[in-house]
């Protein structure tokens, strides 16, 4: 049994964007994978719930007319690894949701969820910030698009306001055509774990598969937030690849910011930074063709 | 404060009264006695809660029973035949001393009727995966693999030799 | 033959369709519940405690303090007890402590309506500490000046043991010091240390309490249902008679449930409510925190070998961080240094020395194996520390090196009366392909290398004559020949049922499929037994299973004799008949003598047989672990690419069963080795106390597991068998961590070998960073 002290189960998005609008205190819940698991920990002990848990129109990946790829928030991340679209267009995507928990765990929990929570760890996001997804929420006052880069703002923050509800992640064709990526969850188990460090990498090989046109790289658990590795992207940006996996890490030191805590130390997760960025880099480049 | 939900659980409907608090977990367990669902850890780490919700194995402790109106549960108790014959996988699981304490295990035979079912043959990597959401302490899941890789092959063949 | 057969569990059936059933699938319904309120220090004592906001909340039935509960300390610990006080159990513990030792503590306990109002009614409590400050280790602990965490224990060693076996009748040594420091032995050092882990039954603690006329009945999740009985009865200062203890199927113990949890608090609260139900149910995090674990010990250890590779002496310095509480006590590591002693042969001499000491850390207890796991790990680091500085094979290095069979323990008198372990070791050698792996990894380069280690342990049966080793067994016939079996030893997932069954159909001469266990132990009804732990039932309880059995049998046998109107002597059992026993002619079917017995007009006897079992011997069960493992030294990753067990516990009576327990235990020593740590932080507060921090392995982090066998015929076994439950733990850790220096050369001396420790050893050894070889 939850401690919580209501749910009220929303019929559709504007239904429940008025729930919350009732109650400033109310707390939305999707997948339930997070916010059933701080209700026990007594976090939100007593809290009332807006739950979009049966909200199907929120799940599932869409393609639209100019290429962009949209996934329906509530998608579970075992549906984002299974569908087809995903699989076609964004493997990376797919491969790093399905690092997440374990199988029970994937087929409940949500990407939106996973975006939601605002944690550097989340498996997902790493991969989203290179993609440089978009974020569309709706509120009272309509729809807006959020990009990546702008949404967390801090450990479990987000742009995300209490009277909004994020409607999807999109991709622009821009953002994953022509690039190949990799991710690399790096944890103490191979499965129901939390992410030491996690490393995303897209790269875009110029036509002889030689050369690194432009990189993405992204983290998670090298700082607060997910985050981009500028630095690295621009060192590697040109190179040809060999020359470029082997300065990614060394480059990418100078963009991430680890803590030290009881799960690892700063010096671990910056040898990890070092030594994973190559991998995904020469991993991703593969993917494309690059010979390395 | 109550709510009633209908339900299919193990192939019947039932309509049962719950607390909207409690988990599907608590639910099966205590309001239908389907005492096959344990719980082990309550916030999805261990496994031991897993039942099929529409077809999908999820952990029980952490899905909230009013999220399981109109849906179909199925659990351990619903596997057996009328006559009473076992399925074939947890036919699998006594054959192969896939069974220790026995607290994990009906949380896994429904992860492997979930593999079994979708018809699919597997590489043993990709069956530790798809159990991988199970925690055991007993076995070191070296038998409990044989046991659900036995009966992706029985079923396989039994599908053969019907067409 | 029944014993030896690959039968499969006699409870299988009922726990793969969701009938077994285990403490919390029983009972009356509703129940009340109670929870514990535990403390936010670790050293200290309870000044004040409000109870008024908690009591006053609806729901709540009642609430209990520290101040409250009886003042009688209690021991915890799954020991057989004595009627000796010099051999009792440490007395330490309160239901609910004013004396905070650990954080968590237990200082409070609420029953309630439900889960929710009793968690909210915790929230409720207001208390008030004096905090001293937390002693986390055991030189912290054994600081002079520091306040004790026991009154009666002032310098917080629990114990101070010495074992000291000087050279005998050799001219040139007189002490062991005198050997380590000859100059004409090669000498060795090593300081190797092992880490708190829990056993991670996937059953939580539980138990309720109710009570009936006048009694109270205990119904727990526990491996020793007698012993809870005693305790309770101590706890509560009430006879022992008044309590009731059943122990259904239970979801593992490991060892942990080798100890009296919680089951005193809740028969108390019981008799707080007027006898209604209360349920006392752990969390997981509650499991982590406040159950038992293994005890993290130091050992310093030194070595002298001649150039023959021959041990001459080896000396060990163990100190046992026991946490807060005695629970096992010092038993643990005197076990520790026992095994580390006891597997190899000193030529001349052995000395060692264990401390136990309180610290304000949870209590460690027993687990699997009983710190022979964390003997064995500084038995083999050193063994391989050593083979690896004298470039000797350590497969050779150990086999000279070996307890020989006929050894007798010059401290307590337990004899090698078998030994299979050089035949497991070339069993495992030739398995793993050893010459040729050795061979292949030297010289290796690059950021990846793999490489191939070994260990070998030896483990008693059972625990006499440190303790009382006693087993009683009762078979009883039914109309149709069949017979209910009901043993006070437990099944808690090992097999224990169904190896009980095969023993006592094979003593009877009928099927095993005709024995019936009564599974559930039920202290009103059920034969003594001490319960579930030391690997010692299928060897104690099966003594008198046997003895039973074969009384069993004779009874029959004479009462058919009297039916026949023939003498005992020319008849037998087989196939579900009397038979005469030099023909073979079936003269009666079991059911017709049983019938017989049961509504004769003639003599109507209901033939049972119940006796009991001292058994006054123990055995060496041995074995070995071979590893190749694949070591990621940039990252610190150790992929385990095979991994063999080979044991020797005697005759096997289930090898399907055997073979399950060996993987379990491998599981669990894979775990030790590279993953599994209790971490706190400065305060004493643990800090991964759930399944998803605390990195227990799961089906992706195993590799497939070999479990082989050599079978001895123990002479002292009741057919033949020895220890075999908890022994798979104990090899794996120190073979992984021989795999590992053999393919980097980089001797690692603390358990878990995880990835960060494994970057900080490679970056020190100069394998990673600027100029190590990790690029390639």
């Amino acid at each position: 049994m939850y401690d919580f002290r209501s749910i009220y189960q929303a019929k559709d998005v504007a239904d429940a964007i008025a729930a919350l609008q009732r109650d400033p205190e109310a707390v939305l819940i999707a997948g339930g994978t997070d916010v059933l698991i701080k209700i026990r920990e007594g976090k939100l002990a007593g809290c009332s719930l807006v739950s979009i848990h049966e909200l199907r129109e929120l799940s599932g990946v869409t393609m639209e007319e100019d290429g962009t790829l949209s996934i329906g928030a509530l998608t579970t991340f075992r549906d984002v690894t299974y569908d087809p679209l995903v699989q076609k267009h964004l493997p990376v995507l797919g491969e790093a949701v399905d690092q997440a928990g374990g199988p029970q765990l994937r087929a409940a929990g949500t990407i939106g969820g996973n975006v939601c929570n605002g944690i550097t760890s989340a498996d997902s996001a790493s991969t989203l910030v290179a993609l440089d997804a978009d974020l569309l929420v709706r509120g009272p006052a309509g729809e807006r698009i959020v990009p990546i880069s702008q949404w967390y703002k801090g450990m479990g923050k987000t742009a995300l306001t209490h009277e909004e509800i994020l409607l999807a992640v999109r991709i622009p064709k821009s953002h994953y055509q022509g690039w190949t990526g990799h991710y690399i969850k790096y944890a103490m188990r191979s499965a129901m774990d939390i992410a030491t460090l996690g490393v995303s990498c897209l790269v875009k090989l110029s036509a002889d598969k030689r050369r690194a046109e432009e990189v993405r790289l992204a983290f998670g658990v090298a700082g607060p937030v997910p985050m981009r590795a500028p630095h690295a992207e621009a060192v590697c940006a040109g190179l040809p690849v060999e020359a470029a996996a082997a300065r990614i890490g060394q480059a990418a030191l100078e963009d991430v910011n680890p803590r030290d805590s009881w799960r690892a130390s700063k010096a671990f997760r910056l040898q990890l930074v070092k030594e994973l960025s190559g991998r995904a880099f020469r991993e991703a480049g593969r993917k494309g063709g690059a010979r390395i | 404060m109550m709510q009633v939900l209908q339900m299919t659980v193990n192939g019947r409907p039932v309509e049962v009264g719950v607390d909207p608090r409690e988990s599907l977990l608590d639910t099966l367990r205590n309001r239908l006695g389907l005492t096959s669902v344990k719980r082990g850890c309550e916030v999805g780490e261990c496994g031991a809660c897993t039942v099929l919700v529409d077809g999908k194995a999820i952990d029980s402790c952490i899905y909230l029973s009013v999220w399981a109106q109109g849906k179909a549960i199925l659990t351990v108790e619903g596997l057996q035949a009328p006559d009473g014959t076992l399925s074939p996988i947890q036919r699998a699981f006594v054959e192969e001393a896939a069974v220790q304490c026995g607290f994990c295990t009906p949380g896994i035979i429904m992860s492997a009727v979930e593999i079994v079912g979708s018809g699919r043959t597997y590489t043993r990597e990709e069956l530790r995966k798809l159990i991988s959401g199970h925690l055991c302490r007993c076995t070191g899941y070296q038998n409990i693999l044989n046991a659900v890789e036995k009966a992706v092959e029985l079923c396989h063949s039994h599908a053969g030799n019907e067409a | 033959m029944e014993v030896g057969r690959k039968l499969t569990r006699v409870d299988a059936v009922d726990k793969v369709t969701g009938r077994a059933y285990y403490t919390d699938d029983m009972g009356e319904r509703p129940m009340l519940v109670a929870k514990v309120l535990h403390s936010t220090i670790a050293n200290g004592f309870v000044k004040k405690i409000d109870v008024s906001a908690a009591a006053a909340l609806d729901g709540v039935v009642k609430v209990v303090t520290c101040f409250d509960v009886p003042q009688i300390p209690y021991p915890t610990p799954g020991h057989p007890w004595s009627v000796e006080a010099s051999h009792q159990d440490v007395c330490d513990r309160l239901m609910l402590t004013r004396r905070v030792r650990y954080y968590g503590d237990d200082i409070a306990a609420v029953v309630a309506e439900d889960e929710i109002i009793a968690q909210r009614a915790l929230k409720r409590i207001r208390v008030e500490y004096e905090e001293l400050p937390p002693l986390l280790t055991p030189e912290a602990a054994m600081t002079p000046g520091v306040t004790p965490i026991h009154q009666e224990c002032p310098d917080n060693v629990l114990k101070h043991t010495v074992t000291n076996l000087p050279p005998k009748d050799c001219p040139e040594f007189s002490t062991v010091e005198e050997v380590l420091a000859s100059p004409k032995f090669h000498r060795f050092e090593g300081h190797y240390d092992t880490q708190q882990v829990q056993h991670c039954h996937i059953e939580n603690p539980i138990s309720y309490a109710y009570m009936e006329h006048g009694r109270i009945t205990v119904v727990s999740s526990t491996q020793i249902p007698h012993i809870v009985r005693r305790v309770v009865g101590q706890a509560l200062g009430i006879p022992w008679g008044q309590v009731r203890v059943i122990k259904p199927y239970i979801g593992g113990g490991f060892g942990n449930k080798q100890e009296v949890l919680y089951e005193p608090l809740n028969a108390y609260l019981t008799t707080q409510v007027g006898g209604r139900a209360v349920k006392l149910e752990l969390t997981r995090e509650e499991t982590f925190q406040n159950t038992r674990s293994r005890h993290p010990e130091h050992f310093d250890v030194e070595a002298a070998v001649d150039d023959d590779m021959r041990l001459m002496a080896r000396s060990c310095r163990a100190v046992s961080n026991q946490g807060s509480y005695a629970s096992h006590g010092h038993a643990i590591v005197a076990n520790s240094v026992n095994g580390f002693r006891q597997i190899y042969a000193d030529v001349l001499g052995h000395k060692s020395e264990a401390y136990t000491v309180y610290t304000n850390l949870p209590a460690p207890g027993a687990m699997r194996a009983y710190g022979i796991p964390q003997g064995a790990w500084a038995a083999e680091c050193l063994m391989e520390d050593i083979a690896h500085a004298m470039g000797w094979d350590p497969y050779t290095f150990r086999l000279k090196n070996l307890m020989p069979e006929g050894y007798v323990d010059p401290t307590n008198g337990i004899t090698c009366h078998s030994s299979g372990l050089k035949a497991c070791m070339e069993k495992g050698a030739a398995f793993i392909g050893w010459d040729e792996l050795r061979r292949a990894y030297q010289n290796q380069t690059g950021p990846i290398r793999r490489g191939v280690g070994m260990s070998v342990f030896v483990y008693k049966t059972g625990v006499w004559p440190i303790s009382l080793e006693t087993a009683s067994a009762r078979i009883v016939l039914n109309q149709d020949g069949t017979v209910q079996l009901s043993v006070g030893a437990t099944e808690i997932g090992q097999g224990g049922d169904t190896v009980f069954c095969q023993m006592a159909a094979e003593a009877i001469g009928i099927p095993t499929e005709d024995v019936h266990i009564v599974s559930f132990q039920d202290t009103d009804i059920t034969p003594f037994d001490t319960g579930a732990y030391a690997s010692r039932q299928t060897y104690v309880t099966g003594m008198a299973i046997k003895k039973v059995g074969l009384q069993f049998r004779q009874k029959l046998l004479d009462y058919a004799a009297e039916v026949l109107d023939r003498p005992a002597e020319g008849l037998t059992i087989q196939n579900r008949a009397v038979c005469d026993a030099s023909t073979g002619e079936v003269l009666r079917t079991l059911e017709e003598i049983s019938q017989e017995a049961f509504y004769s007009f003639r003599r109507s006897v209901h033939i049972t047989a119940e006796d009991t079992n001292q058994c006054k011997d123990n055995t060496f069960a041995f074995g070995c672990c071979f590893a190749q493992v694949e070591v990621d030294i940039p990252v610190g990753k150790v992929k385990i690419l095979h991994l063999v067990n080979v044991h020797d516990s005697g005759k096997l009576i289930n090898p399907a069963l055997a073979e399950a327990q060996v993987h379990g235990g491998m599981s669990m020593g894979i775990g030790q080795a590279l993953s599994e740590e209790m971490k706190f932080d400065s305060r004493g507060r643990l800090l991964n106390g759930n399944l998803l921090d605390y990195k227990m392995p799961t089906a992706m982090d195993h590799p497939e597991l070999h479990a082989l066998f050599v079978e001895t015929d123990d002479p002292t076994g009741p057919f033949g068998n020895k220890a075999l439950g908890e022994p798979p733990a104990i090899p794996v850790a120190p073979a992984i961590r021989a795999a590992i220096l053999n393919a980097t050369g980089v001797a690692l001396n603390r358990l878990p070998m995880s990835p960060q420790y494994l970057v900080e050893q490679f970056t020190a050894a100069g394998l990673i960073g600027e100029g190590g070889k990790d690029h390639v």
